[in-house]
């Protein structure tokens, strides 16, 4: 009989104190512009922190670098107690930190199904011939991965879409379909970046409402780049707010949005802007 | 049938008579699990012992809001087998309409299907003094509510395990309480009129109707059924709920309601019901595929298309049609009418029903050239859902059948179709007036259907009584039928057509937005919303020389002169349709004045401005000036081919 639906179990919610990322010091360079200028971060297991900042103010640079795209020019990061500067990015995923991108990166000619199967790779344990043969080992496999897919498309409401190429589908539920190839990592950090650019109203209410719910029941940590401040304010524990390559402001949501220097930096933009313009 | 039957008991002997057979599945994670009827009467039992744990007592009532899932036909079945009383809620209601139903049937359980539904009804809690417990089913958000009146599905079928063994033999001793005349189901009307209101129906009535129902087209214990309707209108009970527990078939929920059409695949049931509006949408998307298709098999289709309607025709004038259109006919099931069918789900379908409003007759035809049983039924909520179907080999468009057995049937002075059988209900909920007014003192109801009986002894219905109207000169008018015409052309998705005490007949035509923006595309024609699709003057001509093909199938007192293209869909959330999606004709009537009034006044355009209710209940206002045509009682034009 079936009991009912269960939460899906990843990892068990923990909401300790520990500190699974610590982000020291970290510079990165391009030519003579100063992308990330030594910053620091702390980010507690469980928590759901959000990036705030303007344009180029070295947001997406920093999680490039977490997650091993770039290699930092100096500064050195922990992640669940040991040194991950400068590793390779199937490394460090494969030690539990998934990301999506400001621009989807999905297969677009794959279906949904099997763009979100591609995310269990990293657990996948069978040899190319027992895969070829799809006997023994391959197939037990096999079967557990797509439970555990079976799960996500379930948690994030694909169930109609699992058959269909990526590549026909609505630019919202393409976001929705990376967030779930994230997940089926089962990160143990989860960086997304901009999952709601370019979102209309409805779209972005459904996104957040996914983040909130993967972040509260299955307790994985996350870390977000968003420019809707409603939407930040909303959902985040914490806001670190960037400008031109350093840490300006952190805090709740609520002494973000009271500090001077925050509200100057986002008003001085848009002066330049004007000005520019 | 047997003395003293009520659905609780028959749950108890199919759980012995079944046992191990599958009563209902749902599709979860992809995989359809089945609960035999032994589980799904432990299910029942388990809750109904929470229930009781909880102070639900004899004559207390019970709510389900969601999608249809099994534990929601569960839970109402434990609150029947305590001797209380379902009332199934529309899980799409905006919260005032909600509110109202739930506080007026003084419901103090709901079991609500997820957060979205939980969060809805926490919102009503100050308006709904006699709610003390709030059940959902999947646990998903809910985790961190802090609320006195909430638990989950499986706290309280614990609980009521833990009660069960202090108080063994405790259902089965309520069970053994209820009788046949006990209220099983508070069913509220989606009301083209005035607020909802609730009707009384007793285990007695329900049964009358599903037994008469079975009886007349033998269901089986080895049928499938599809629940996908909303749980809250009669049709879905009486079949899901009643028929279910009296036969003893498979009921299966769909995985979520964006699925459907793929489960129904998947499952290819034998039994089914639809409203007029699937059947619609199933078509206009048959003919989109077609266009899309090549050339050849677009024209194989065209032609084993035709072929079928001529045949049903021939049928329908009581003649054979002769070898070379039978040979047609067999080919054409190979290459068309089967792999359509399998498409469509309908592979398996001994029967299909359309009712709760007429069908266009076209459309009609169509689906049975295609090879499927489709057959008309009639009935009210009053009426336990279901009064009159066609049998067999009698299907046609034009009637809803005979009356089914046990129930008599008469024609009032007035021309109004009256019923009397033991499925009639009980009255309505706290309205003695509306109750007075729609029973006769012997025992009639008055269905308010204008209607006749024809010489084979089937029932036609022209229309709503108080909808038929005269035209200024005297002719009858009745608005469906001529807004069915309408809506066979893909292109048109609702009409409203005016005429009572006009010089002629003028519609309010709300496109297809689908079809039409197809069409534009094709054309390339850009677009960017509903609204500048409909302002678009190309789609005006289209839609013109479509009710211009529509009215050379009226006769001429009857043909649409002037319309106008809506500048929106109609709306459940505006009121403009109800729930089940009927016009609300009295209400866009006022609502859109200023449009009829143009309509019958000279002028070629008209400015509206119409507030629309976004999902959230939000309102807002559209303004526009919508342009009004004139359909000209010209020759023929050429047929608009959706592709081209």
């Amino acid at each position: 009989m079936p009991a009912g639906r269960t939460p899906p179990a990843i990892s068990e919610p923990k909401r300790g104190p520990e500190e699974l990322l610590v982000v020291s010091e970290v510079s990165k360079h391009f030519g003579g512009v100063r992308a990330v200028a030594g910053v620091s971060l702390t980010v507690r297991s469980g928590e759901m922190v959000s990036i705030i900042g303007p344009n180029g103010a070295g947001k997406t640079s920093l999680l490039n670098i977490i997650s091993g795209f770039y290699r930092p020019d100096g500064g050195s990061i922990v992640f669940a107690g040991r040194p991950i500067t400068g590793l390779r990015p199937s490394r460090i995923a494969a030690l539990g930190i998934a990301r999506t991108f400001q621009n989807i990166a999905l297969f677009g000619g794959m279906t949904v199904l099997d763009n979100i199967m591609l995310g269990r790779h990293v657990h996948m344990r069978a040899g190319v011939l027992s895969s070829f043969l799809y006997w023994g080992l391959a197939q037990r496999e096999e079967v557990a991965h797509r439970a555990r897919v079976e799960e996500l498309i379930e948690f994030l409401e694909l169930e109609d879409l699992r058959k269909q190429p990526t590549s026909g589908l609505a630019y919202g539920l393409r976001k929705r379909v990376e967030l779930a190839r994230a997940l089926a990592l089962e990160p143990k950090l989860l960086l997304l970046d901009e999952p709601m650019g370019g979102m209309n109203q409805e779209e972005k209410e459904d996104m957040a409402r996914f983040i909130l719910d993967v972040n509260r029941e299955w307790g994985t940590t996350t870390i977000l780049i968003e420019h809707d401040m409603a939407v930040v304010m909303d959902i985040s524990d914490r806001v670190i707010v960037l400008d031109r390559g350093r840490k300006i402001a952190e805090g709740s949501p609520v002494e973000v949005q009271r500090d001077p220097a925050v509200i100057a930096a986002y008003l001085g933009t848009a002066r330049e802007r004007e000005e520019a313009a | 049938m047997s003395e003293a039957l009520t659905l609780p008991r028959l749950l108890c002997r199919n759980a012995r008579a079944f046992a191990g057979r599958p009563a209902i599945r749902e599709k979860n994670r992809g995989i359809w699990r089945s609960w035999s009827w032994a589980q799904y009467w432990q299910e029942v039992r388990d809750f109904a012992l929470g229930l009781a744990a909880c102070g639900f007592r004899r004559g207390d009532k019970l709510s389900v809001i969601g999608d249809n899932r099994p534990r929601l036909y569960c839970a109402q079945l434990a609150a029947q087998s305590l001797g209380g009383c379902a009332v199934p809620v529309y899980q799409d209601s905006i919260a005032a309409e909600l509110a109202y139903v739930l506080d007026h049937a003084e419901v103090s359980v709901i079991v609500a299907e997820d957060q979205e539904q939980v969060d809805k009804i926490l919102s009503l809690k100050g308006r709904l003094p006699h709610l003390r417990l709030l059940v959902y089913d999947d646990p998903r958000g809910l985790r961190d509510y802090e609320e006195p009146l909430l638990a989950s599905f499986d706290q309280i079928s614990a609980k009521g395990r833990e009660f069960g063994a202090a108080h063994p033999g405790y259902v089965e001793a309520e069970i053994a309480k209820g009788a046949p005349q006990d209220l099983a189901l508070l069913s509220y009307t989606s009301g083209t009129t005035g607020p909802p209101k609730g009707v009384m129906l007793s285990h007695a009535n329900l049964l009358c109707a599903a037994a008469a129902f079975a009886k007349a087209e033998d269901v089986r214990p080895g049928d499938n059924m599809l629940c996908y309707l909303p749980m809250a209108w009669i049709g879905d009970s009486l079949l899901s709920l009643v028929l279910h527990q009296l036969v003893g078939f498979t009921a299966n929920c769909p995985e979520r309601p964006d699925t459907v059409q793929r489960d129904l695949r998947e499952l290819g049931p034998t039994i089914g019901i639809a409203p007029p509006r699937i059947w619609e949408n199933m078509l206009t998307a048959i003919r989109v595929r077609a266009a899309d298709a090549s050339p050849l098999k677009r024209r194989v289709f065209d032609f084993f298309q035709r072929l079928a309607e001529a045949a049903e025709l021939l049928k329908a004038e009581g003649k054979k049609p002769g070898p070379a259109m039978r040979l047609g006919l067999c080919l054409g099931e190979v290459f068309v009418y089967r792999p359509v069918r399998d498409r469509l789900g309908l592979a398996r379908a001994r029967w299909f029903y359309t009712g709760g409003a007429p069908l266009g007759p076209e459309t009609f035809r169509f689906f049975r050239a295609l090879g499927v049983n489709l057959k008309q039924v009639w009935g009210a909520t009053e009426l336990s859902g279901l009064a009159s179907l066609q049998p067999d080999g009698e299907a046609n468009p034009d009637t809803v059948g005979p009356l089914l057995a046990g129930g008599e049937l008469r024609i009032s002075a007035e021309g109004e179709v009256q019923v009397r059988s033991a499925a009639v209900f009980q009255g309505y909920y706290k309205d003695p007036e509306a109750t007075r007014e729609a029973l006769t003192a012997d025992g009639w109801y008055r269905t308010g259907d204008a209607g006749y009986v024809d010489e084979r002894g089937h029932l036609v219905i022209i229309d709503r009584a108080k909808d038929v109207g005269q035209l200024a000169d005297g002719t009858p008018f009745a608005p469906q039928f001529i807004e069915n015409k309408l809506k066979f052309s893909p292109f048109i998705a609702e009409a409203v057509a005016f005429g009572h005490q006009r010089p002629f007949v003028a519609a309010i035509i709300a496109i297809d937005a689908g079809t039409v923006g197809n069409w534009a595309e094709r054309r390339n024609l850009a677009y960017t919303s509903f609204q500048d699709l409909s302002a678009k003057p190309e789609v005006r001509r289209l839609i013109r020389d479509e009710i211009a093909r529509c009215n050379r199938t009226l006769p001429p007192a009857a043909h649409v002169r002037r319309f106008v293209l809506l500048n929106k869909e109609f709306d459940a959330d505006d009121s403009e349709v109800t729930r089940t999606r009927k016009i609300r004709r009295r209400f866009v009537a006022e609502k859109y004045a200023a449009l009829v009034d143009a309509l019958y006044g000279g002028a070629d355009t008209v400015a509206l401005s119409a507030a629309i209710t976004y999902e959230d209940g939000r309102t807002g206002m559209l303004t526009a000036t919508l342009a009004i045509e004139t359909v000209e009682a010209a020759a023929e034009p050429a047929r608009e081919p959706i592709y081209a």
